[in-house]
């Protein structure tokens, strides 16, 4: 399993054809306590770039993009009665949505960790 | 510092009671009003009788009188003290307005009597249809948007309706970044997407990004002016003429005209539409969130279009039309905004404070308005960091600039002043600048009262400085609750009150 | 000028301390061709109180008050008696002249109200959640219908003929640019089939009970149909004081109610300020439109109240907000509350069977007279008359006379001979004989 970053800040990690995508724990921090994520409905069909999903914390509400285009196949269910779960382990339990991907080749386009990790250095 | 210093039996503290819902002291076998017993057949009601309570608590009227005065204690209000919301134009709300709107002739009139009992409420309309085209140089207006927003949406609606009338489609409205949020969201509404224009670093719509953004598809500029920076767009009338040259129409949002009336008409501006908020530039009551008021001065071009009810004059009596079918030659209304005719009462109101100052003291007080925005900017400069060189208009910007390093944020600062006895100025609003702190002392405040204000933000700027700040932690401590936790409000609402669980209450 | 605290010599100091030569230099950034000497504007100068006074006592003594004579207007605005108790606490200084409560620890009253408005409306709609009001009933019923079209995510709204006709027009304004609005014919008297028009493209239908002739709607059988298609029901109520008698919307099935809450604390003000009631069940709280307060605790664990998921509002959401409202109908909302507050269930249901009762007496005696006929089998306080010969002649004649007769229907676009009448607790016997007897005259 590799995971992928976005310049966004979503994480795609990458488990055969599937996907499972969350914001990283520098993007929780900026938005403060989530209280609310709006998930895609399973099935849904995105392209690279679409809006996916939405967060929301008590003073902003951010829009999550599709990392990769493809197919919704899953969402977090449990984030609508816990979304302090992605506060709380951002990586892991507090992922939004997996995706069947449509074409693996949009990954080259996606940041490494090391690269994603310059990237919010440098901002 | 902890409200539990010297605790009290009551919970209670000297002037400052607590006080529950009514619906956790209302009883059965109460009640605030005296009606005679009336049994009921159901002959009438077609067996959709209601069959369950309601719900409702009952309460006598000393105890209502009681729950509420104490409440209302717990409010900061523009009668108690100085309330430099900026962008919010709290300034003095007179008295006077509140008894002549109570007038039975106002207060007791159906919207929907004989119009020929009615003549003086439309009298009034056309009186205060007189004073708005007057003082903005504009030909028309649409009086019945019922808020600053909703004068927006009638606005756009009223381009979309002139653009159709065209012949064309057009798709995108232009709004700089800086703009409050309903712009966007009425644009959004009135089903145009939005499209943003960036700001120079002197604060001002950013010409080279209008000029780049404007083509055939726009159908609006949407500005606000004074603009949100507080500061006046010096390049108005190229604006005007760049956005008309596109075939689009030109809005402003007159939020803040209360900075300029009497001094400058948007007509004169190459304005096509403009709402003005009657409860801040007219002082109607803000009442803790509306009622307001948004007629929506418009061009001669879109002027056919505003929407019913129309006023006119017919044979020496004023008449409302209030179908599209009646309509005068060469009126296309494009709709109708809300039931009735507007906010009659709010009119009243704001048609005795335009009496009582006169066209002379309507321009007075938006000098002095400007006028102290400028000395609170002038005053505080060197203590706090301003985005923009002044002059400023009706209000005064800072950022936080100034706060660096300190520990302290702009939510910080403006949480001491409620220790201090103010209302915090408006916060992290406009957008574009970081930590944005938006000072409008309105024209309201004597010398003295701004002097008071100032010596207290100096000195509390100074204590940031000199590194004092541990009561900027987590203040405000002495009003009458400490920080709320905003965020278990938003992640497990409880919208309403829901009676204890019985079993819960035994124990 | 009485409201301007500055003197001449104070604003000769302030411009020092600025650095400024004169007023001028303060609006030297309003471009020259643009700005108007004070003689560009021809309006009087300041006047007095007492000269104020004069002037808009002068425009009232003009109109005829619902108070003054015999009175029968409703039609989406009703005259009831607000306790004089009300008018005294909406007019505390911490009320009237705050702002909208940004700042929960200096807001808490306005909050609290809200909070108890919020839970009075649910309660009276037998709706899960209410807002803390939106501008007025036909603005919330706009809101009600884009929020079905985003919920479904369909666009067709099909309106009953019997929604008031100012209602129908402002949804129209909104929803056109969203959806398509089908709207049933009018059928006075009688409720329309609305369930052929329902199919799986509805995202909504929307039916006003009592409708603007007064009959009262079953909405049971509409919201069944609706939720068969996967559509949502909106329920309209424009007289709020029929909740004290009437099943509520919710318990008839609606997913949506709105309504007018004039009737309570708040004046008839020739169409206002009013405030719009809007009230969801519960999966439907984050998209609704409008302000929500919402319960939680200090810092040191207290009770308190906040405006809560305000991220579905403009000023965060901007144009991807549930709606673009800002400013709603605060004031109006407490004196909606402080009166409900008065009544309390025994006064509220007392109100209602008072209005019900007024009205089925005046019916009765109306529909008595020769020519006359009353056409709403089942109502309220409301009902429609249909006369011999043109009703808004009739009110015309009959406003000659002092009585303020009902509103004629062609007023909202419907047939000539349709006289739409309403009666509440504050008309007596003696105002009902008089009605009785000057419409016999007429005739």
């Amino acid at each position: 399993m590799t995971t992928y970053y976005t310049d966004q800040h979503e994480w795609i990690r990458v488990d055969g054809d599937e996907g499972t995508v969350g914001i990283t724990s520098h993007a929780t921090e900026q938005l403060g306590d989530v209280v609310c994520v709006e998930t895609p409905s399973i099935v849904k069909v995105l392209a690279k770039g679409d809006e996916a999903a939405v967060v929301e914390s008590v003073k902003a509400a951010s829009e999550i993009y599709a990392p990769v285009g493809g197919t919704v196949t899953a969402v977090n269910e449990t984030l609508a009665g816990e979304p302090a779960n992605v506060n709380a382990d951002p990586e892991g339990e507090g992922w939004f949505f997996k995706i069947k991907i449509a074409d693996k080749a949009e990954l080259a386009t996606l940041l490494d960790g090391d690269k994603y990790q310059d990237f919010v250095k440098g901002l | 510092m902890t409200t539990n210093e010297l605790p009290t039996i009551s919970g209670d503290r000297g002037l400052d009671h607590e006080e529950p819902l009514i619906f956790e002291i209302g009883r059965d076998g109460k009640c605030g009003v005296d009606f005679p017993d009336v049994t009921v057949g159901d002959t009438h009601l077609g067996g959709l009788r209601r069959k369950g309570k309601i719900g409702l608590p009952g309460l006598s009227e000393p105890e209502v009188v009681r729950l509420y005065v104490r409440l209302s204690r717990m409010n900061y209000a523009i009668d108690a003290g100085l309330y430099p919301l900026g962008s919010c134009t709290m300034k003095h709300n007179p008295r006077l307005g509140e008894k002549l709107a109570r007038l039975p002739g106002f207060a007791d009139l159906h919207p929907l009597a004989p119009m020929s009992a009615a003549q003086g409420a439309l009298a009034l309309m056309r009186e205060l249809a007189h004073w708005l085209t007057t003082l903005t140089g504009m030909p028309a207006v649409a009086l019945t948007p019922k808020a600053g927003a909703h004068g927006e949406l009638c606005g756009i609606l009223t381009i979309r309706a002139a653009i159709e009338a065209r012949g064309e489609k057009r798709t995108r409205v232009l709004i700089p970044e800086s703009a409050h949020g309903t712009n966007p969201a009425s644009a959004s509404f009135a089903g145009f997407t939005v499209d943003e224009i960036k700001a120079t670093p002197e604060g001002r719509v950013d010409l080279d990004s209008l000029r780049s953004k404007l083509d055939t598809d726009v159908a609006a500029f949407m500005l606000t002016n004074p603009n949100t920076c507080g500061l006046f767009e010096r390049d108005i009338c190229e604006i005007a003429r760049l956005v008309h040259a596109a075939g689009a129409y030109f809005y402003c949002d007159g939020a803040n005209f209360n900075a300029i009336a009497g001094r400058v008409k948007p007509g004169d501006l190459g304005v096509d539409a403009m709402h003005i908020n009657l409860h801040k530039t007219f002082s109607t009551p803000h009442g803790g969130g509306g009622p307001g008021a948004g007629p929506v001065v418009l061009s001669e071009r879109l002027a056919p279009f505003a929407p019913l009810p129309l006023l006119v004059l017919e044979n020496g009596a004023i008449r409302l039309i209030e179908d599209k079918s009646d309509a005068p030659q060469g009126s296309k209304p494009f709709g109708r905004m809300a039931a009735f005719h507007g906010q009659t009462g709010m009119f009243v109101r704001a048609l005795a404070y335009m009496l009582s100052h006169g066209g002379d003291g309507i321009r007075q007080a938006s000098e002095d308005a400007v006028l102290s925005a400028n000395y609170v900017l002038a005053s505080l400069k060197d203590v706090m960091s301003a985005p923009f060189e002044g002059p400023c208009m009706h209000e005064a910007l800072f950022d936080d600039t100034w706060l660096h390093d300190t520990g302290v944020t702009t939510l910080d600062f403006a949480k001491v002043m409620i220790d201090e006895g103010y209302h915090p100025m408006t916060m992290y609003f406009p957008l574009v600048v970081h930590g944005a702190m938006l000072i409008e002392p309105t024209e309201s405040e004597s010398k003295e009262s701004l002097d008071r204000f100032i010596h207290v933000l100096h000195t509390m700027a100074e204590e940031v400085k000199a590194g004092k700040t541990a009561r900027f932690d987590g203040a405000p401590h002495l009003a009458p609750r400490r920080r709320l936790d905003e965020t278990t409000a938003s992640r497990k609402p409880v919208l309403k009150w829901k009676a204890p669980d019985l079993k819960q209450a035994a124990e | 000028m009485r409201y301007l605290p500055l003197t001449a010599d104070d604003r000769s100091a302030m411009l020092a301390k600025i650095g400024a030569a004169d007023m001028d230099a303060l609006f030297r950034d309003v471009p020259k061709e643009a700005e108007a000497p004070l003689g560009a504007f021809d309006l009087p100068t300041a006047k007095g109180e007492i000269e104020v006074e004069r002037i808009l006592a002068k425009f009232a003594a003009q109109n005829v008050a619902a108070g003054n004579g015999p009175f029968f207007c409703g039609a989406g605005a009703y005259k009831h008696h607000i306790p004089a108790t009300v008018d005294h606490l909406i007019q505390r200084s911490e009320f009237l002249t705050s702002y909208t409560p940004y700042q929960p620890e200096i807001s808490q009253g306005t909050l609290q109200a809200l909070f108890e408005f919020q839970t009075q409306v649910a309660a009276l709609t037998g709706m899960d959640v209410a807002n803390a009001s939106l501008y007025d009933g036909s603005t919330a019923t706009a809101e009600a219908v884009l929020m079905a079209m985003r919920v479904t995510k369909r666009g067709k709204a099909i309106l009953s003929g019997g929604l008031h006709k100012h209602y129908v027009e402002t949804v129209e304004t909104v929803a056109n640019l969203h959806g398509v609005i089908k709207r049933a014919m009018a059928s006075p008297g009688r409720a329309e089939d609305l369930l052929p028009l329902i199919d799986t493209d509805t995202a909504c239908v929307v039916v006003q009970s009592p409708d603007v002739f007064g009959l009262l709607r079953d909405l049971k059988p509409i919201a069944d149909a609706a939720h068969a298609k996967g559509a949502l029901l909106i329920a309209v109520v424009t007289e709020v004081v029929s909740l004290g008698l009437i099943a509520s919307p919710g318990e008839q099935g609606a997913d949506i109610v709105v309504a007018e809450g004039q009737s309570l604390g708040n004046g008839l003000n020739y169409g206002g300020p009013y405030v719009g009631l809007f009230a969801v069940r519960e999966k439907f709280i984050r998209q609704m439109p409008g302000r929500l307060a919402g319960q939680t605790v200090d810092a040191d664990g207290r009770r308190g109240f906040v405006l809560t998921l305000s991220t579905r509002e403009q000023h965060i959401r901007r144009d991807k907000a549930t709606s673009n409202i800002c400013t709603n109908s605060g004031l109006c909302a407490l004196a909606f509350t402080i009166h409900l507050s008065l009544l309390g269930e025994d006064g509220f249901t007392k109100l209602a069977a008072i209005n019900h009762s007024r009205a089925v007496e005046l019916a009765d005696k109306l529909n008595a007279i020769p020519g006359v006929e009353l056409i709403t089998p089942s109502f309220f306080n409301e009902f429609t008359l249909k006369l011999p010969r043109n009703a808004a002649e009739v009110v015309e004649t009959l406003a000659a006379k002092g009585i303020l007769a009902g509103v004629p229907a062609s007023r909202l676009g419907y047939a000539d001979n349709l006289l739409i009448v309403a009666a509440t607790e504050t008309n007596t016997d003696e105002d009902v004989a008089a009605f009785a007897t000057a419409l016999e005259e007429v005739l």
